[in-house]
């Protein structure tokens, strides 16, 4: 009698798999579809779905005034508001040549430094979540909270500011309003070592994030990626240093850089850019000059015909505008967004390869995308 | 908001830059080895732009960023602009910028409807992206691309919506295939709304 040899062949399928995941998923912060193919647990491949939220924004800005389209750029980035219309503002005012006064200019930074801070604690309150630690999302929003009432009492509006206007600011600071801002530097000093403590020398959060999504700084800038997932490469490029605008080149800050390329790393230079905005705010707070906070804007904007291209650093990355005038009616000809987010998306799938689906999640994370910029 | 009395603009100005202004080196040096291929220089508001032939795109890319006077090794945005009067009605755009050199240049092709360009995906594999875009919102073809798909748009649309013929309310329920159809059903929605 000999015993039957084990078939073990039709029990195990070792085809591919393709699953879906989105666009109605809780980690792919709104409407990202990805379909991965997947050997086992580990994905092969995967594509890329957007343009869930596609609003036609740039089609729309042809139809709309200069001054109208404020209001629009607050519906790109929706968690920064703040800094899309400091870009929009200034390539309109590049366009025009517009000067704008200093006090204004230093306003800009103050405001843009904070929705930086916002927006990198919305960013790190998500990020951490999707990777399994609910604590610091609550920490995280906690003090996004103090921010929002910064610009709630600055412009009346927590989410879509329409805080700038062409030639400068709306209005001025409220009263006592700077001792508040000093007042949430102090106490977010405290906070992120609290942040840093839960995660920085947290084992799970090392295993999770060391050495996933390693790309080095060559291939980061010929996949077009900018702001803190380029840093994260060891690229020293940020707009606010190579190409100032506003009041950037007369502030002290350092651009901090990561050296492997994964995700902890991208995870190191947001958490140390907290500390920059901090820095910076408080030298712009120092310096604001007396002035006005609007320069001379004619009633009737109207630039001249031609093109041009302006580009920031919002907490995503460059976002650059690229805007046509022809001289005669009251709408851009072309309004172009370069959207940081959009650039830095398309390298997801080269990121995902050979790892696992969890750390799909952690990777659409680290790259810090908000969907209403990339479908626009 | 537009002025329906004023004729549409053939195409930008491109304003020449001032004689007395130099030339920045790369654009020098491009001049120098691809004389045939520079249509055109302009100098507005602080930017530079090179009106490039749509032939010699991808040699004028590749010298851009591999030349050691231009190195330019960020392409942060590829788009196009429809100018609906001029024969070659689309101008795609490039935007560079050089970390080497802290500069920044645009690089212009302009295209005749249905001509394809070449896709600069090869030099800087960014453009991917950006290209589809603009193969979705205005129509234009890069060959040599390697995913030409539409991204923002559904897959079975029709018409590309960035074009300055394409209407901003959209096609309606009757597809631009036939514009006068969807004008006749559009005046009859209307009718029935005042009803």
């Amino acid at each position: 009698m000999s015993s039957p040899t084990p078939q073990y062949g039709p029990m195990f399928d070792t085809d591919e798999l393709v699953i879906n995941m989105g666009p109605q998923h809780p980690s792919t912060h709104g409407v990202l579809r990805v379909v991965l193919r997947l050997d086992g647990e580990k994905v092969v491949d995967a594509d890329v779905v957007i343009g869930y939220l596609h609003r036609g924004v740039e089609k729309l800005s042809e139809s709309r005034s200069w001054a109208q389209i404020v209001l629009l750029t607050d519906r790109l980035d929706y968690v920064s508001a703040a800094t899309s219309n400091v870009g929009y503002c200034e390539t309109v005012e590049k366009l025009m040549a517009i000067e704008v006064p200093r006090r204004a200019k230093y306003l800009r930074v103050i405001l843009s430094e904070l929705q930086r801070i916002a927006s990198h604690l919305l960013w790190l309150g998500t990020h951490a979540m999707d990777t399994g630690a609910m604590t610091v999302f609550l920490y995280a929003f906690r003090e996004r909270e103090l921010i929002l009432d910064l610009f709630e009492e600055y412009c009346g509006a927590r989410l879509t500011y329409n805080s700038m206007r062409i030639g400068g600011l709306p209005q001025d600071l409220p009263p006592s309003w700077d001792r508040k801002v000093l007042e949430f530097c102090r106490i977010m000093e405290g906070k992120l070592e609290e942040y840093e403590t839960l995660l920085t020398g947290n084992r799970i959060w090392l295993e999770r994030t060391k050495g996933v999504g390693v790309i080095d700084g060559a291939e980061a800038l010929a996949l077009g990626l900018s702001g803190p997932p380029l840093r994260g490469s060891g690229v020293r490029r940020d707009v606010r240093k190579d190409e100032p605008y506003a009041a950037y080149d007369e502030m002290e800050f350092d651009v901090p850089l990561g050296v492997a390329g994964d995700t902890f790393d991208r995870y190191v230079v947001r958490m140390q850019e907290f500390r920059q905005s901090i820095r910076i705010i408080r030298q712009a707070m120092q310096g604001i000059p007396e002035g006005p906070i609007l320069g001379k804007v004619p009633r009737l904007i109207k630039p001249p015909a031609g093109e041009v291209y302006h580009a920031i650093e919002s907490p995503k990355g460059e976002l650059g505008f690229f805007i046509v005038s022809d001289g005669k009616s009251m709408s851009p000809y072309r309004f172009r967004v370069r959207p940081p987010s959009f650039c830095n998306l398309q390298a997801l799938p080269r990121l995902v390869k050979g790892h696992l689906i969890a750390d799909v999640v952690a990777l659409i994370g680290s790259l810090d995308v908000v969907l209403g910029e990339v479908d626009r | 908001m537009a002025d329906v009395n004023v004729a549409p603009p053939a195409g930008p100005p491109d304003p020449p830059p001032p004689a007395d202004l130099p030339v920045p080196a790369a654009i020098a040096g491009l001049q120098l080895a691809m004389p045939g291929a520079i249509l055109a220089l302009s100098f507005f508001v602080g930017d530079w732009t090179v009106v490039v032939d749509r032939t010699a795109i991808l040699d004028v890319a590749r010298h851009l960023r591999t030349a050691s006077g231009a190195a330019f090794d960020i392409c942060s945005d590829v788009t196009a602009t429809d100018w609906p009067p001029r024969p070659e009605r689309f101008d795609v755009i490039y935007c560079l910028f050089s970390t080497t050199h802290g500069q920044r240049l645009r690089v212009k092709a302009r295209v005749a409807d249905g001509d394809p360009i070449d896709s600069v995906t090869s030099v800087w594999p960014a453009a991917n992206w950006l290209e589809r875009e603009v193969f979705d919102m205005f129509g234009i073809r890069f060959s040599g691309h390697p995913d030409l798909r539409r991204i923002l748009m559904p897959d079975e649309w029709q018409g590309h919506p960035q074009r300055k013929d394409y209407p901003l309310e959209g096609p309606g329920e009757l597809l631009l295939e036939n514009p006068l159809d969807w004008l006749k059903l559009r005046q009859a929605r209307d009718e029935a709304d005042i009803e």
